[in-house]
């Protein structure tokens, strides 16, 4: 059964904006994506909305719902009451664009800066084997579909602008993790460089990144705690370090 | 100029949060109860009296190491003087810096006092007040590295807390083989404190966490993995473990101090 649904939605672009109301029919089982797409029909037609696949695996229609950083996609109407208002604006943490697109070229930026894979050169193609207790463990930040909710609500870098040239932020965490933690990946120098170059040690682990991610990846405590638990090791634990100077073995567990 | 959700860049959106649920709360309950707890133990590190009812000794005084100490009560002798420079200082006061360093580094304490107290953020998707942020990269909250070295002391202090229940199985003559509704408390006391310090993941990190193949150490892994079903309740052993420290306290006090009796089963 329809509903008359309130609905506000931020439009504008970069110089100018603001949230405008609008009320639209809502049927029973759609989620907040349907309706924006209603309204683009039926009321503003030039409303600008990125979006893709419908069933939260391409993480394209990331926006902020009631303040919020949500996929438009996965918000079900029927979760908000009948005499409530639904808010939907642009990511805050990114330069808008036009209505509720953001750009996020940020985050491609900072992707580049990782650097990939190192394969063991020992090793011709099709040797490498891997065990699937290993496998496992990094399978869960492989699941991450880059909707960067939780580079939206990271404070370090949502609350301050300056803060982007030296954060990479935790979606990015979540991949130095999940190499750094490789069994096969050569490169020895991941947890330096998270704390000096990607900066880590920004991070006060106030667990917003895991509150919004759609995937459930538990990024701080899977990923960026270990990851400041291994700088640990190397930067502020002296028996540590002694003991990885003597037997020039860091990292080789 | 404007920073962060108010930058000139950003959707103009004059509000620094559009969230419609209660996101105070959660921040507000933490801060009174963290902060209850601060009052509590500071008025209780100072008082210097009331921790000890043969056998029950008070988790804020053991193990009691100055010359001051109520006889019996210390487990560990007493290395320390009860006066320097001409200051009395209570015997809580040379321990209580390893239980709270362990807790003030906590990973899980950490997010709940910086959003609480410090409201860097106050809840996601909140703007903070600050202007300016640099974690923890410098002095003082670079200091927070140094949590490993907190959980080593913490687990010196859990063995030392888990021989007071042991003691507690003794009545008020020294006698062994008696129970009483104080070695409950302790015994109470120290599990919750073992469940919190194992859960914790400095604890996950050293028994496994830090590997890269799992598979070349299959015991290492299957302690992490235990460990890693403990930390999924690190939030709640954290608090609880407060609480019973803190009940422990408050029971031992009202023991010792006569307005309560410690009702002995057997």
């Amino acid at each position: 059964m329809a509903r008359k649904l309130k609905l506000r939605i931020w439009r504008g672009d970069a110089d100018n904006g603001g949230l405008q109301d609008v009320v639209v029919d809502a049927n029973e089982g759609e989620v907040v994506l349907d309706v924006i797409h209603r309204v683009q029909a039926t009321q503003m037609g030039d409303l600008a909305v990125r979006w893709n696949c419908k069933a939260g695996k391409c993480g394209s229609c990331s926006m902020e719902i009631n303040g919020k950083p949500r996929l438009a996609c996965m918000t079900q109407v029927a979760a908000y009451g009948d005499d409530e208002t639904i808010t939907v604006t642009p990511l805050r943490a990114f330069p808008v664009i036009k209505d509720l697109v953001t750009d996020v070229s940020f985050n491609y930026k900072k992707a580049m800066e990782i650097p990939a894979y190192e394969h063991p050169t020992e090793l011709k193609p099709g040797e490498a084997r891997m065990a699937q207790i290993d496998v496992e463990r990094s399978q869960e930040f492989r699941k991450c579909i880059e909707c960067f909710l939780c580079q939206d609500t990271c404070h370090v870098i949502r609350d301050h602008e300056e803060n982007k040239k030296s954060f990479a932020g935790p979606r990015f965490f979540i991949r130095i993790a999940e190499l750094d933690m490789h069994p096969l990946d050569r490169l020895r120098n991941r947890k330096r460089t998270a704390q000096e170059e990607h900066g880590l040690g920004m991070c006060n682990i106030t667990k917003c990144c895991t509150e919004v991610c759609p995937e459930h990846i538990r990024i701080t405590d899977n990923a960026i705690i270990p990851m400041k638990e291994r700088v640990v090791d190397n930067k502020y634990d002296p028996i540590r370090w002694l003991g990885s100077k003597i037997r020039k073995r860091e990292g080789m567990e | 100029m404007e920073t962060g959700v108010f930058s000139q860049s950003r959707a103009a959106i004059k509000e620094r949060t559009l969230r419609t649920d209660r996101w105070w709360l959660q921040p507000a309950i933490t801060f009174g109860v963290l902060f209850s707890f601060v009052i509590y133990a500071t008025f209780r590190a100072f008082e210097n009296k009331y921790y000890f009812a043969e056998p029950l000794v008070s988790p804020f005084y053991s193990p009691c190491l100055s010359s001051s100490c109520i006889e019996g009560s210390s487990l560990l002798g007493q290395p320390f003087n009860n006066k320097y420079f001409g200051i009395g200082i209570s015997p809580s006061l040379f321990i209580l810096i390893f239980p709270l360093g362990f807790r003030m580094t906590c990973y899980y304490y950490r997010k709940a006092y910086y959003r609480a107290f410090w409201m860097s953020p106050p809840a996601c998707a909140v703007a903070e007040p600050h202007s300016k942020y640099t974690g923890e990269t410098r002095a003082p909250l670079i200091l927070q590295n140094g949590h490993r070295w907190f959980f080593y002391a913490g687990l010196v202090f859990n063995v030392l807390l888990s021989i007071d229940a042991v003691l507690a199985f003794k009545n008020a003559e020294g006698e062994w083989g008696h129970m009483s509704v104080g070695t409950l408390v302790l015994l109470n006391n120290a599990v919750l404190l073992w469940l919190y310090s194992l859960s914790c993941h400095t604890c996950r990190h050293t028994l496994g966490g830090r590997l890269r193949h799992f598979s070349k150490h299959p015991v290492r892994y299957k302690l992490w993995s235990w460990v890693s079903v403990l930390n999924h309740k690190h939030p709640t052993f954290a608090w609880i473990s407060l609480f019973g420290v803190a009940f422990a306290d408050i029971y031992i006090r009202a023991v010792a101090s006569g307005a309560w009796t410690n009702f002995y089963f057997f």
